[in-house]
């Protein structure tokens, strides 16, 4: 049994410990928002925070976020309101919206740490994120609109 | 509609990107006349007998349900009125309605439609429906957010990856890893005893005397399926799976063409390489082929020319690789088959399924799950059947999962092309001949009735393929992908051998072709084909251009949509940049803005990245990528810096935007290109044919380097 802490709730998972994260997140628990693309770190869509780090799930050990804070896309806030997702939706950044999640969590590091990233900046922080949709303008616009509202403090952290 | 007046508009067709759970609603709830904060959108299941077209495909959602949409909202409207003319017992024609209730002005009477539905309900369907005037659209041409992006924010399920049941199973398949071979033999033993496996068995999707339809392309008919509790224990007791395939011999099936009749195919044996279609397709291309098209005296065009032009385009086998890889959620028992998941074409899929299934139409009910990507390759719906035959033996629910190295591997490709182009010109630099022959593996790209066709006094088009185990299917935009790309990079470079400005080229044309049109089967309508690069011309300032920028424009007419950019690209401490492409669209009507526009930069992302980098090869039958490490992608850093969309006006019927805007971008890439590097770019990827060492730039692999 490993106990993870996902979202600030505790689970007890019974799972080996060589298991991606990914799939004690999904199959285990049963939170989907993170989601599969690659399996090779690749593609980003599987993002999540290991204390506060973004990693991706699809090539971290179950093992390895035993007793540390994980937080998935369904964690980033309580109501929608993160300034990222705020600005999501504002800008409608999405079109089949898979890496969204992935996207997010990506971008959420990269707020956390600049709280007014240049473009240069976004692309360093989110070249690891693919979407095939090809909405990167809209997420870099989104990025920009979420420092804004976290700086002018419009939207709830 | 609800008792407190909110409307439940259920949007017919799968979703997939292209916006038209948000843009089908909007249309109903205009005619309807209500305010869009009433609408709560639902995704219709598959259900033949209420909706047509249920599909994802050519861009037409929109244009072929634009009058259902509207009658269907002015319908329920007009049934409202009658039965608020009943209650007040007042005569129908003095019922108005304004967003969502209904007036009455004589008697002063007003009620809302939730008050008035339940009556309404029970009014005979009326015909004749008047629609409203088009200048009288509120919703309609007015941009609405996407009523998904709340949840896909917050990471609800929506995909059908997401689906969890009760006793749900997962199941992987192992596919044959080249093409050409076939299952010999599977050891299991090991694989069987490891933690969570419940079973491991052989599943055929096709049976060998099933006439199969269009959509029914299967590439490995025999496949290996891994059922167990939690998706890591399958895919490692897959990699424990020791399997023998072997070549298979020439094959036939019976399949359908599109609204055909069905043919015997023949599927040919063979380990195929890519170096070997390269040199095949160069064969094809040096014998004569089949006339598709053939306008005025060519031959005598071409002898008496002045100059003669004459270059080959060769685009890859491209993989769709959407973002959710491929997955079904199956539940078949002898009673009943339920099936959740992505999929772009149920209503055809249904009935393969049933005829596999052996079990009625009826029984069978498929509920249409948001499809993270599809372009294409999701009107295949092999892996649905994989997943209900695979829960049918297994008597269990069970969502089958591809691993991306399955998805990438699978086949149906975006087709490898080749295209030759001679154009002859006069003395006065006038394109006085064209032909076009164009060839692929296994299909050819030839639209013989496009521009330039119906410009030009003496044209031939001539088509080939050749056969291939390399299966293909639809990939957004199907074979205009690949023929624009070549046709408009011919294009710029016959308007600089005429010495002209490549839209002025363009421009003289169309003009040709709207004054006195060659042929009566050309289908474009050439004054929207000008309209939109007038319009591309003006909202660029094409003609001027910054220092150390380089343009290129394309224009394209393809599913009905015609689209012209111009794209620009600059050289940054030796990096390639693209920092803007500007976008013409006349689509007709455009319903919901801001979503046509995010779709259009996306197909121009998209299109940059596959210009630049797309291609699958394959040695010996092997695909020689199999996940994004190998196959690469476009990314942020290397998306254009800005995107301007703008919108021919007019009212128009609306026509679709998947895939129209994707096609031009390739060759406005190859003729900036061009311009910065005086080198043209004749084969995709045109990574390849970037002299880096020229431009003193270096390609370096992994996910945070910067293009080229």
């Amino acid at each position: 049994m490993i106990t993870l802490n996902v979202n600030q709730k505790n689970y007890q998972v019974d799972a080996d410990p060589d298991m991606p994260l990914l799939w004690a997140i999904r199959d285990i628990i049963g939170l989907t928002g993170t989601k599969y693309g690659c399996g090779i770190a690749q593609c980003g869509a599987c993002v999540v925070h290991l204390d506060g780090e973004a990693v991706r799930s699809c090539v971290t050990r179950v093992k390895r976020a035993e007793g540390k804070k994980v937080v998935t896309i369904e964690g980033l806030s309580k109501n929608n309101d993160h300034p990222l997702q705020v600005a999501w939706q504002e800008i409608d950044v999405p079109q089949c919206g898979y890496c969204h999640s992935g996207q997010l969590m990506s971008a959420a590091v990269l707020l956390r740490e600049n709280s007014n990233p240049t473009d240069k900046d976004i692309d360093n922080a989110m070249a690891g994120n693919i979407c095939r949709c090809g909405t990167y303008l809209r997420i870099r616009k989104a990025i920009h609109l979420a420092a804004e509202l976290q700086r002018s403090g419009s939207a709830k952290k | 509609i609800a008792e407190n007046g909110m409307v439940t508009i259920m949007s017919p067709n799968p979703e997939g990107g292209q916006n038209v759970k948000t843009a089908m609603p909007m249309i109903v709830a205009e005619e309807l006349d209500i305010d869009w904060k009433q609408v709560i959108v639902e995704q219709a299941p598959l259900n033949t007998k209420l909706y047509t077209r249920q599909y994802i495909g050519g861009s037409q959602a929109i244009r072929t349900s634009w009058k259902t949409l509207r009658t269907a909202g002015a319908t329920a409207r007009q049934m409202l009125r009658e039965a608020a003319a009943q209650a007040w017992g007042v005569p129908v024609d003095e019922i108005t309605t304004e967003t969502g209730t209904l007036h009455h002005k004589k008697s002063g009477k007003s009620a809302g439609y939730g008050t008035m539905a339940s009556a309404a309900a029970k009014i005979t369907v009326p015909s004749d429906i008047k629609l409203k005037d088009k200048k009288d659209f509120k919703i309609i041409g007015t941009s609405r957010k996407n009523v998904d992006v709340p949840k896909m924010v917050s990471g609800k399920p929506l995909y059908g990856i997401d689906i969890k049941r009760e006793g749900m199973l997962i199941a992987m398949i192992v596919h044959s890893p080249a093409f050409g071979m076939k299952l010999k033999s599977v050891n299991d033993g090991e694989a069987r005893a490891m933690p969570g496996i419940k079973d491991i068995f052989t599943v055929k999707i096709f049976n060998d005397d099933y006439e199969r339809q269009f959509f029914d392309t299967c590439t490995f008919n025999e496949v290996v399926a891994v059922v167990g509790k939690t998706t890591w224990q399958v895919m490692n007791a897959k990699k424990a799976l020791k399997i023998d395939w072997e070549p298979f011999s020439d094959q036939t099936i019976q399949r359908k063409g599109f609204g055909g009749p069905a043919q015997t195919v023949t599927i040919p044996a063979g380990l195929e390489s890519t170096d070997d279609h390269k040199a095949r397709m160069a064969e094809m291309m040096a014998k004569p082929a089949k006339v598709e098209r053939k306008d005025g005296d060519p031959e005598t065009a071409f002898k008496n020319a002045a100059r003669i032009i004459e270059r080959n385009y060769t685009g890859p086998f491209l993989a769709h690789n959407c973002m959710e890889p491929l997955n079904f959620f199956a539940h078949v028992t002898p009673e009943k088959a339920e099936l959740a998941g992505p999929l772009q074409k149920a209503e055809l899929t249904e009935r393969a399924l049933a005829s596999r299934l052996g079990m009625p139409v009826e029984k069978i009910d498929i509920q249409i799950m948001r499809l993270g990507g599809g372009f294409g390759r999701k009107s295949y719906a092999h892996y649905l059947i994989e997943a209900a035959l695979i829960s049918q033996k297994i008597k269990a629910p069970v969502k089958l999962m591809y691993m991306r190295e399955d998805d990438m591997t699978s086949g149906i490709y975006r087709p490898m092309y080749s295209v030759n182009y001679r154009a002859a010109l006069d003395a006065n630099n006038s394109l006085v001949g064209f032909h076009v022959k164009a060839g692929g593996i296994p299909e050819n790209p030839l639209e013989a009735n496009r521009f330039p066709a119906g410009a030009v006094d003496h044209y031939l088009a001539e088509s080939w393929t050749i056969n291939s185990n390399i299966t293909q299917g639809s990939f957004r935009a199907p074979r205009s992908n690949f023929i624009a790309a070549a046709e408009q990079s011919f294009l710029d470079e016959l308007a600089e051998a005429a010495g002209k400005d490549p839209i002025e080229f363009r421009l003289e044309l169309l003009d040709r072709a709207m004054k006195k049109p060659i042929g009566k089967e050309n289908d474009y309508d050439a004054s929207r084909y000008a309209g939109v690069l007038k319009l591309v011309r003006e909202k660029s300032g094409w003609g001027k251009t910054q220092p150390g920028t380089h343009r290129g424009v394309s224009a394209y007419f393809c599913h009905n949509t015609y689209v012209a950019e111009v794209l620009d690209v600059k050289f940054e401490n030796t990096k390639l940049t693209i920092p803007r492409v500007c976008c013409a669209v006349d689509c007709g009507i455009v319903v919901n803005p801001d979503a046509a526009t995010n779709l259009s930069e996306g197909a121009i992302v998209d299109g940059i990245g596959n210009a630049l980098f797309g291609a699958m090869t394959f040695k010996n039958g092997v695909p020689e990528k199999s996940n994004f490490h190998a196959y690469r992608m476009i990314r942020h850093h290397e998306a254009p810096r800005a995107i301007d969309v703008h919108f021919v006006q007019n009212d128009i019927d609306p026509t679709g935007m998947g895939e129209p805007a994707f096609p031009p971008v390739f060759a406005a890439l190859a003729n900036a290109l061009y311009k910065a590097t005086g080198k043209r770019f004749y084969d995709q990827p045109f990574i390849s044919g970037l002299n880096l060492s020229k431009q003193g730039g270096s390609v370096k692999k992994g996910a945070r380097e910067v293009l080229v």
